[in-house]
């Protein structure tokens, strides 16, 4: 026997007891449009989470003076200030993994124009700083190598910066303010970040090479941070291992001796961040995968009343040249259309399901081409397995008994 | 005349519980292309068991079974399901047709199960058969729309479909009422005319009159075997029933 010809017969049985194929259905279609939206919530705060991390720079490596502090043990002063302007020369040419390098040395002050004031910090840095945090200029120009060279008064200003002193509307560019005690010139207005996953605001900064905030407000030579950005993402760790090296060496650590620095990378707070998000999604979709599982158990209750209700109809196959495998064929075909019906049906129910929630609820959705492709062929699955107990039953009974059953 | 039955020495025991029970215990016959047969018996006669065996649904436990030449004691199920699928045809008391669906689709699914037929000629012989049984108008119509003569032909239609070697009736007029009983036979009379191989089996001793030989079974074993010289036209039965009231 052919298998369109097994086919038209199941699609026949099925049709014959449409209301009952239905309700069975109903369960697949439930269970995988679950499934799908749920893990289109899940993907989709995943997504947006992500996507404000890589907006800080996901390859964002930062390097603090001092050790990590166990048991308590006061650090020395000298630890706080291990991190030397040598340090950041040589992570800049003896490193492959690395691309941007940035001291960092910050103070927080009153920032006053005219009759207003705010307080900010304002971050030391040079011109690869930019690149690291991915803050773009939005008016005006970048200070020099010559400006950090001298040390120079210049300053680029955050948007809320400029909110809280430029009421007026005035453009700050080329205009002075004063950053506690010490003027600074407006060289450049930076492009709004808005705020971070973690609700800090990334507009509220001065940024101003880091020769003059050493010199001029914190009278230190030490640097109170090193920033750099790794190749990529995926290069982070083998960065960080180039720069433990280089550190090490610099500070003449014996092997059996602490670091005294700290190297913390965006990737980190990245997966952690995301394997929460993962975490929700993994429950989700375990939620949502056991009512596909129920809908099975439905599928397979239904298959074994219709195999017992049908058992003259069996016989009589049985007794006219249907095999074995024939019955068995035929009720797995009628139990896998009754679940891939219902999968694709509860896909499209899923996917509205999701942009229903994204629409009606504002909440971020991402329908990853796979979750619709696996919830489909786990109810295929789900067809076989259940399937197959009732259809093996049928196709063991004995067409002589089968016949006569009343 | 061409053998297309031959059983020698047929026994089948089944176990129940500890006991044996002999159901057959050494039948032996030979049915010639063309013949009418009717086997006799009472209930526990062993007639339920022989019409298994005819029927290749069960094998016996010792004896020889060729149908149509071929041996069918050493056949496993899958080969004994082609062989009722492409030489027997199948009339049950209770019809057997497939529920909410139509004439020409029931008489089709012999075929169903037979890959050399593609769909169409697997149509043209379901209306073949149809006609044949004088139900070329309710081609379409469904197993529930029909009375229960109607759906015997049908059922006749389904046995006739794959042009078997042999018609294998059980009872085949036991539900219906005495003139539908005498058109069926009518309907069987006709096809034995027409050279198709029968066997009827039956306990109803009136029907043995309109075939041509009749077996009866007892306790297992054969009692009478005899060719019935004067065969009744169930056509002039039928013609002498009181006419149904409109």
């Amino acid at each position: 026997m052919n298998f369109t010809n097994l086919f038209r017969i199941a699609v026949k049985a099925l049709s014959n007891n449409k209301l009952r194929g239905f309700l069975t259905m109903l369960g697949i279609i439930i269970g995988v449009a679950s499934v799908i939206t749920m893990l289109a919530i899940g993907q989709g705060s995943k997504r947006s989470i992500q996507a404000e991390i890589s907006e800080m720079g996901s390859n964002m490596i930062m390097i603090h003076p001092g050790g990590d502090r166990r048991g308590g043990v006061q650090l020395s002063a000298d630890d706080m200030e291990s991190l030397k302007l040598r340090d950041l020369e040589d992570i800049q040419s003896k490193t492959r993994y690395v691309t941007y390098v940035s001291p960092a040395v910050n103070s927080s002050r009153q920032a006053v124009y005219g009759a207003n004031n705010t307080p900010t910090t304002v971050y030391g840095v040079n011109l690869d700083y930019l690149d690291i945090r991915r803050y773009k200029v939005a008016d005006g120009d970048v200070f020099t190598e010559h400006d950090i060279k001298t040390a120079a008064k210049v300053c680029l200003i955050g948007q809320s910066v400029v909110d809280e002193l430029f009421t007026n509307g005035e453009n700050p560019v080329g205009k002075v303010i004063r950053f506690g005690t010490i003027p600074f010139r407006i060289v450049g207005v930076l492009e709004s970040k808005g705020y971070n996953s973690m609700g800090m605001d990334q507009d509220d900064l001065i940024i101003a090479p880091y020769t003059t905030v050493q010199k001029r407000i914190l009278a230190i030579t030490h640097l109170q941070e090193i920033v750099c950005s790794a190749l990529s993402e995926a290069y982070t760790d083998d960065a960080i291992d180039e720069i433990t090296d280089i550190l090490r060496t610099n500070h003449r650590l014996k092997a059996d001796d602490d670091d005294d620095f700290s190297i913390r990378s965006q990737q980190e707070l990245s997966s952690m961040l995301t394997s929460t998000t993962d975490m929700m999604t993994v429950l989700l979709a375990a939620v949502a995968g056991i009512s596909l599982l129920v809908g099975g158990i439905g599928i397979m209750n239904i298959m074994y009343v219709s195999v017992t209700e049908r058992t003259r109809e069996i016989g009589l196959r049985m007794s006219i040249g249907a095999k074995g495998r024939d019955i068995l064929a035929q009720f797995l075909i009628e139990s896998i259309l009754i679940s891939v019906t219902g999968g694709l049906i509860g896909v499209v129910f899923g996917v509205g399901a999701a942009l229903v929630v994204n629409i009606a609820a504002a909440f971020p959705i991402y329908i990853q081409p796979w979750s619709v492709f696996l919830s489909f062929a786990v109810c295929t699955l789900t067809g076989v397995f259940f399937g197959w107990y009732p259809a093996q039953k049928a196709a063991m009974l004995d067409p002589i008994e089968a016949i006569r059953y009343e | 005349m061409k053998e297309v039955i031959r059983l020698e020495n047929i026994r089948r025991d089944f176990r129940v519980g500890d006991e044996t029970v002999h159901a057959l215990r050494g039948v032996s016959f030979t049915i010639a292309e063309g013949e009418f047969v009717t086997i006799m018996g009472t209930s526990g006669s062993g007639k339920s068991t022989l019409l298994n065996t005819l029927g290749c649904l069960d094998t016996p436990t010792a004896g020889e079974y060729y149908l149509d030449g071929v041996a069918v004691r050493t056949m496993d199920k899958n080969q004994r399901a082609t062989l009722r699928n492409r030489k027997i045809g199948f009339v049950f008391q209770s019809y057997n047709l497939l529920a909410k669906t139509t004439a020409i689709e029931n008489v089709e699914l012999p075929l169903m199960y037979n890959p050399s037929y593609s769909a169409s000629a697997r149509r043209e012989r379901a209306v073949e058969a149809l006609r044949a049984v004088g139900l070329g108008d309710r081609l379409l119509h469904k197993s529930n729309q029909m009375s229960g003569g109607q759906m015997q032909r049908v059922a006749i239609a389904r046995a006739l479909v794959n042009d078997p070697a042999v018609i294998l009736a059980d009872e085949a007029t036991g539900n219906l009422d005495t003139r539908t009983s005498f058109e069926v036979l009518v309907l069987f009379q006709e096809l034995h005319a027409a050279g198709r191989t029968i066997i009827f089996v039956t306990h109803n001793p009136e029907i043995a009159q309109y075939s041509s030989r009749n077996i009866t079974l007892r306790d297992g074993r054969i009692t009478s075997d005899v060719v019935n010289g004067n065969i009744l036209r169930a056509a002039d039965a039928l013609a002498q029933l009181p006419k149904q009231e409109e």
